[in-house]
């Protein structure tokens, strides 16, 4: 049965559940709400919360189980000698489980008698040909024992799909039943309700945090794999960044030096340009601007947020970067020969900077009126004028909280891609020409990673040890940030 | 210097915020050396007239003052006075301690240095220690002077913010409910401390306690609905008021 299917049982069961929970406790007081302890529909409330929430949790468990069990019994079929010269387990398994479902898929047109898929003594060919015929990828070079493994794979999958359909819908008729049970005018069904919604919210958060362990172990063990074939020392000390794709020969430099330059050069622009805009255009916000200017013009500048980030790449691209070239250029307005390209760190970097504006100024502006007036009346009373007052007393109290919008507009700027992608240029360079086109580390992942890449390969796999390089450094960075906000806040509150 | 000399005049002063009439028709004379309380509900505009008196009403966009203020003879609404100048002349203390978060030190020497008081680092740490000391805090500050003045009790940086203000050598102190938010220790030191800067400077207090414009005034103003309904004497003001209304707020009968 699908999962579709097996979903709309659950909750048609459920909703049974909500109506006849209901309709139990009501039945029982004869219509008189007053005897309830909670309102009539959290009785419902609470089977449908038993019904359904377990059976779902029970349906996801096996959802993600299920494949790994079976994986693991049948590759315990696979003597080690059946693996062919060059290849390795996990090669072959993954070769079983697509032609598995290329199987499945093939029965489930028609195309291939059930027969077949149970049949150890079966021909090559034949089954191959099946295959074929409805539209399956299938290799011609199948060996028995890898037909008969096909053939488990798939006898595992329907007999734990059956398991799976059974157990998920005895759950939810099991809970329909316990909720039901409990459904007397004196259970306190509201705080059984409040509990699940509890339970519910918790397995939300964990979801979330699970993500995000998933994400960073796929980042660790692909970095460990890198670290295999390519020496760490090499990687994060060497001063040369020039891969080299298999076929041409040649060993790879992967040192990240001039990539990392390159994210911090640009970075850097980028904050030159954001933060003295963006802390001035608060400053006046939050101090100067009448109400009807601040109404408008606020919004105006978070809109500067909002545009795709590939927009400001073509900004970059064909606005900024010509007009660079135009003043710096040979032939261009002041006479000197420093910018070649339209592709520039400077490019890159002032539109970056651009688009950092309104996070510098959103959320200083925001730490700014965080300062209680009474600090500015104590500044008036005492005869300072409104600039000494902001310079004196608003600028340095709200400065921790300044920094860390800054430390924050600085891990966006790193991990920033489009922009640079098109106004920086792809070459790694170790250089103190603002006006030389340079790339980042984000910049050179989308690079390695595009078109074929054979993730066996170290040039494949320095992808993973860039993203995690990037990724402890904006980590650490926006941790910095938030303990600098946190102690921030403590000065008032 | 004859103590019955006259500080502050103010003739007719309307205070509008907005529509509402805040302040109507307030006549008063402030006199030197002395310290004056203002009394009366709240809402009834004793803290809005305080604020006309160093203009820290301009700061607030709805506000509209009219009338005539004068200190020491001169308008102070007139076009040619720099409300800036002014505030140093006129120095003001606020309900709730609002030191800066800064250290001691700083505190109290940010009006010297704004306004140059000060030639040299000799100079403002005589200032600093000459103002600590007029605030009554002295001996407890002098040997933590690079601690944040945040980080002192209640009573402690209000009598900092007294320190802070005393700094830019003012004429006349402005104490809006100095005391409201302080324990009754904190409160007698902080009196204690005003009945000191009498001799030095005119005082005007807003409060709400009528025992402490008793204890500390000589003069009392009562205020009712924006009107000042009694001027006089404290004395006389709390044994013997003239008005049905001030004897009525004394008594506790309205408020």
């Amino acid at each position: 049965m699908s999962i579709f299917g097996i979903l709309l049982i659950v909750l048609v069961i459920a909703s049974a559940g909500f109506v006849l929970g209901r309709f139990k406790v009501l039945r029982n007081v004869g219509g008189n709400i007053r005897e309830l302890h909670s309102l009539p529909s959290y009785y419902g409330q609470n089977v449908f919360l038993k019904s359904a929430a377990p059976a779902f949790g029970l349906l996801a468990i096996w959802l993600i189980a299920q494949p790994v069990i079976i994986e693991r019994s049948v590759s315990t079929m696979i003597p080690p000698s059946e693996i062919p010269e060059g290849s390795t387990m996990s090669l072959v398994m993954s070769e079983i489980i697509r032609t598995a479902e290329g199987v499945r898929n093939a029965v489930a047109a028609g195309a291939m008698p059930r027969e077949m898929t149970e049949d150890g003594r079966i021909d090559i060919a034949g089954f191959t040909q099946r295959l074929k015929d409805a539209g399956q990828i299938a290799t011609s070079d199948m060996t028995q024992m890898e037909i008969r493994a096909t053939q488990r794979y798939n006898e595992l999958y329907w007999i734990g799909g059956s398991f799976m359909t059974a157990f998920t819908i005895a759950f939810a008729l099991f809970g329909l039943i316990w909720g039901l049970l409990e459904s007397k005018p004196m259970f306190r069904a509201r705080i059984a309700v409040e509990k699940g919604i509890l339970i519910l919210l918790i397995a939300a958060a964990s979801l979330a945090i699970v993500t995000t362990l998933g994400i960073v172990l796929s980042l660790v063990f692909n970095t460990i794999e890198f670290f295999r074939l390519y020496p760490a020392f090499d990687f994060f000390l060497g001063l040369s960044w020039a891969p080299s794709f298999s076929g041409r020969g040649g060993a790879s430099e992967l040192g990240i030096a001039p990539l990392l330059w390159g994210t911090f050069y640009i970075s850097f622009v980028a904050l030159l340009v954001a933060v003295p805009i963006g802390l001035y255009s608060a400053i006046y916000l939050s101090e100067y601007a009448p109400p009807s200017v601040r109404s408008i013009s606020k919004p105006l500048l978070e809109v500067l947020a909002g545009i795709p980030t590939i927009v400001y790449g073509l900004f970059a691209l064909l606005t900024v970067g010509p007009l660079l070239v135009d003043v710096f250029g040979s032939g261009g307005i002041l006479g000197v020969d420093w910018q070649d390209g339209g592709r520039s760190v400077a490019t890159a970097g002032i539109v970056m900077g651009i688009m950092l504006i309104p996070f510098v100024s959103s959320l200083s502006d925001d730490i700014i009126n965080a300062v209680p007036q009474a600090m500015r009346d104590g500044s008036y009373a005492l005869g300072a004028t409104k600039s000494e007052t902001i310079r004196r007393v608003i600028l340095p109290a709200a400065l921790p909280g300044i920094v860390g919008a800054i430390l924050l507009a600085a891990s966006r700027a790193i991990g920033e891609t489009m922009i640079v992608v098109l106004g920086a240029g792809a070459a790694a360079r170790l250089d103190l020409n603002p006006f030389e086109a340079m790339t980042t580390v984000t910049a050179k992942i989308v690079s390695q990673l595009t078109g074929d890449s054979d993730f066996t390969s170290p040039e494949a796999l320095v992808a993973f040890a860039l993203g995690i390089t990037l990724f402890v450094l904006t980590l650490g960075l926006n941790v910095f940030a938030l303990y600098i906000v946190r102690k921030y806040r403590e000065q008032y509150e | 210097m004859n103590a019955n000399s006259i500080k502050i005049t103010s003739r007719n002063v309307q205070v509008y915020y907005g529509d509402t009439h805040a302040i109507k028709d307030v006549n008063v004379d402030i006199q030197d050396k002395s310290v004056t309380a203002f009394i009366g509900p709240s809402g009834c505009g004793k803290s809005t007239f305080l604020r006309c008196l160093n203009r820290m009403n301009d700061t607030i966009d709805i506000c509209q003052v009219s009338g005539d203020i004068q200190l020491d003879g001169e308008d102070i609404y007139d076009k040619r006075v720099d409300p800036v100048q002014l505030r140093a002349k006129v120095g003001m203390v606020f309900q709730k301690p609002n030191p800066f978060p800064k250290s001691i030190y700083d505190n109290v020497a940010y009006g010297p240095r704004i306004h140059g008081l000060a030639k040299n680092k000799g100079e403002l740490d005589d200032i600093v220690e000459k103002s600590l000391r007029r605030g009554a805090i002295w001996d407890e500050v002098k040997d933590r002077l690079d601690e944040p003045g945040t980080g002192l009790s209640g009573g402690q940086q209000q009598r900092l913010c007294i320190a802070r203000a005393v700094a830019t050598e003012p004429e006349v102190l402005l104490m809006d409910e100095p005391c409201s938010a302080l324990d009754p220790i904190a409160t007698a030191q902080i009196e204690e401390l005003i009945d000191e800067l009498r001799e030095n400077y005119s005082v005007i207090i807003v409060t709400h306690s009528m025992q402490q414009a008793a204890r500390v005034s000589q003069k009392t103003a009562f205020f009712h609905l924006g009107n000042l309904v009694e001027f006089g004497e404290t004395g006389e003001i709390f044994t013997n008021p003239r008005d049905e209304r001030t004897e009525s707020y004394i008594t506790g009968r309205i408020g």
